[in-house]
């Protein structure tokens, strides 16, 4: 195993240099000068311009301002955005939100997912089970901005159990109704899987030894039945969490979050190359990680599965 | 087979002491599934008696029957779609088709066990061996974790796997067919019950793999004094470990019998036909016999006696009147014990 994520961690390099070349690349090729953006209405003197330009590499070829940027993220330095606040800094401010904002998520997702899943699944063709396909079919085809916007309508303007806007990012009751709407299409996918999972797994020749054992319902479906259902759901889990990322971009607007993806959609807006190239190289990373930390654990979950 | 092994170490009397009760009866029991095609009438009327230390061996090919019965009679059928509209399975005289559900699941395991036929699927392929022998003792007796896994081992001991105690740890998959059979049958003794039933225990296995399980799973048998219900289609592994007989076909039993003289003297057509398909040496190059046609479709079973599509002897009578178990006797009259044939023409088979 430790050899196996020590592989998978050196080709994380390669991976890793690849996006960033493209994420730079792109945030090039993007329209607008940024430069020029700072000044907004008013007509710059070109020699400003071209003494800032040269400030922070842009008259320089793309392919060395990359080589300069990697190297000096190598000292940790992500470079200042055109205000002159480090990039590293804002990130410090926005990740912690969109942190918690994500694990509230993931775990509204596990409860509500394979609860319901579960449940629909211990009754495969009866009414619980077409009612909650008739429930997650109509959560998967509603786009998350739909979504966002009426349970903000319901929860917020209509009942006002919450305030519309989160304004403490910190407090996980304000966060429930947003990490709800963020979370609410994988959970739809998520019950999918379990509901399959669990209907087919039901019927396999070990719960029938399980049950010719004499053991308790209750231990039959939560240890043998669950532990063997479960594999599938957590690979799932796992590759969506770089889902939740792009999915906050909409959530965190539509609730005024000032998560990692409301930075984002702010310096594409202004073409802060250097804050955009700095969040998603982070994003790139902690994606990375999580996705062998998944591997890992599906070792874990089903040991017909040894990493050499 | 009523004698109690005296050298036995349970100290809870078993079901010698307690008269003329017998371990395991079964009476007139019926199956059906209700599908989609209609009703699949999979057990129409089965009657079997099982005693300590008896083997019974069911013989019949597949959709006879034979393991639905088994799966009758530990409570696991899937109902629905099965359905037991009929019949009684009295565990030491007492029904345990009328049982509350509690009940029947203390018996289950600990009182009746029973073996699968593919251990790689019957067992739970992510947790280890150690903790699914474990749990039978965890369950049903409250040890703790720690005492459950030195159970496990000594169970594995008793199975003679090798290296018990350093593959407590080890999952199915990692163990040999053979092993993982020897582990299934640990399991289904772990709590030493009354009585095992092996659901084809050694179909899966090779040749040589499975003699060493029957022969482990009869000594072991003899030594707690168990019933045991073998159910398979194969002859040759009944002939060694079987007391008697009993052959399935269409969800009925058509000839019951010791177990050598049905070998010697069929007395239904069908036994017959299954004693002339086994390949033998001293015929070799010729036609292997086989029965011709198929068996029924459990929705539609045919009138009369089921097997008269496929009978060689099969006269109007089969086709109109279903034959009840015949008592069989010799020639003169004089009694055959145990033996019983559904066949209107039984006398033709065996004495003709």
């Amino acid at each position: 195993m430790g050899r196996y994520a020590a592989r998978r961690l050196l080709q994380m390099i390669p991976i890793f240099i690849g996006t960033t070349l493209l994420i730079f690349l792109m945030v090039h090729i993007l329209p607008g000068d940024p430069v020029r953006a700072i000044y907004g209405d008013k007509a710059p003197d070109p020699a400003q311009i071209a003494q800032i330009k040269r400030e922070y590499g842009f008259d320089k070829p793309v392919l060395e301002q990359y080589f300069h940027y990697m190297l000096n993220l190598l000292k940790g330095d992500f470079g200042n955005n055109l205000a002159g606040r480090p990039v590293v800094d804002l990130m410090a401010d926005a990740f912690p939100v969109t942190l918690r904002l994500t694990l509230l998520a993931i775990t509204i997702e596990i409860i509500i997912g394979v609860g319901l899943g579960a449940w629909a699944g211990l009754r495969a063709g009866k009414a619980a089970d077409t009612g909650v396909l008739v429930f997650t079919l109509t959560v998967i085809s509603i786009p998350v901005f739909v979504l966002g916007f009426i349970a903000r309508f319901i929860f917020a303007d209509e009942l006002g159990w919450l305030p519309p806007n989160v304004q403490d990012s910190t407090s996980y009751s304000q966060l429930f109704l947003p990490a709800f709407v963020l979370a609410m299409l994988s959970m739809a996918y998520v019950a999918r899987l379990t509901r399959t999972t669990f209907a087919e797994n039901l019927r396999a020749d070990y719960m029938r030894t399980a049950l010719a054992k004499g053991l308790p319902r209750r231990r039959v479906i939560g240890v043998h039945l669950l532990r063997n259902s479960l594999i599938p759901v957590v690979t799932f889990v796992g590759t969506d969490v770089g889902g939740f990322i792009g999915g906050a971009v909409i959530t965190e607007g539509i609730f005024n979050i000032q998560g990692v993806g409301n930075l984002l959609y702010r310096a594409i807006q202004t073409s802060e190359g250097s804050t955009v190239t700095g969040v998603v190289t982070v994003l790139v990373l902690v994606i990375l990680l999580i996705n062998l930390l998944i591997d890992l654990l599906y070792a874990v979950l089903d040991p017909r599965i040894r990493y050499a | 087979m009523t004698t109690i092994d005296k050298t036995r170490n349970v100290p809870e009397p078993r079901g010698a002491a307690e008269g003329d009760v017998p371990l395991l009866e079964v009476r007139d029991l019926h199956v059906e599934f209700h599908t989609r095609d209609g009703v699949a009438k999979a057990v129409n009327g089965v009657n079997y008696t099982v005693n300590s230390g008896e083997t019974l061996a069911v013989l019949g090919e597949s959709g006879s029957g034979k393991s639905v019965t088994a799966q009758a009679i530990m409570g696991i059928l899937d109902m629905p779609p099965g359905r037991i509209p009929q019949g009684q399975i009295l565990y030491r005289g007492e029904d345990m088709l009328t049982m509350s559900g509690d009940a029947r699941r203390k018996i289950r395991g600990r009182k009746i066990a029973m073996i699968f036929q593919d251990a790689l699927s019957a067992l739970n392929p992510v947790l280890s061996v150690g903790y699914q022998l474990g749990e039978m003792f965890r369950v049903h007796q409250g040890l703790s974790k720690k005492d459950a896994k030195a159970k496990a081992i000594e169970l594995m001991d008793r199975v003679k796997i090798p290296a018990a105690k350093e593959r407590v740890g080890d999952y199915p998959h990692q163990f040999s067919g053979g092993m993982r059979q020897r582990i299934m049958i640990a399991m289904a003794l772990a709590l030493e019950p009354d009585l095992i039933i092996a659901d084809e225990p050694t179909t899966a296995l090779d040749v040589t793999v499975q003699a060493q399980v029957m022969d482990l799973l009869a000594e072991l048998q003899r030594e707690y004094n168990m019933g045991l219900i073998l159910i398979t289609h194969d002859l040759g592994v009944v002939a060694d470990v079987a007391d008697k007989i009993a052959v399935m076909y269409a969800g009925r039993i058509v000839e019951t019998a010791p177990v050598h003289e049905l070998y010697k003297r069929p007395a239904h057509p069908y036994t017959k036909g299954l004693l002339e398909s086994i390949p033998r040496l001293d015929q070799k190059g010729q036609d292997l016999y086989a029965i011709k046609g198929l068996p029924p479709n459990l929705t539609r079973i045919p009138s009369g006696c089921a097997f008269n599509p496929r009978c060689p002897q099969a006269q109007d009578i089969c086709r109109t009147d279903v034959p009840p178990l015949h008592p069989v006797t010799e020639r003169d009259g004089g009694e055959l014990p145990g033996r019983g044939s559904a066949c209107h023409f039984w006398k033709e088979t065996i004495h003709g």
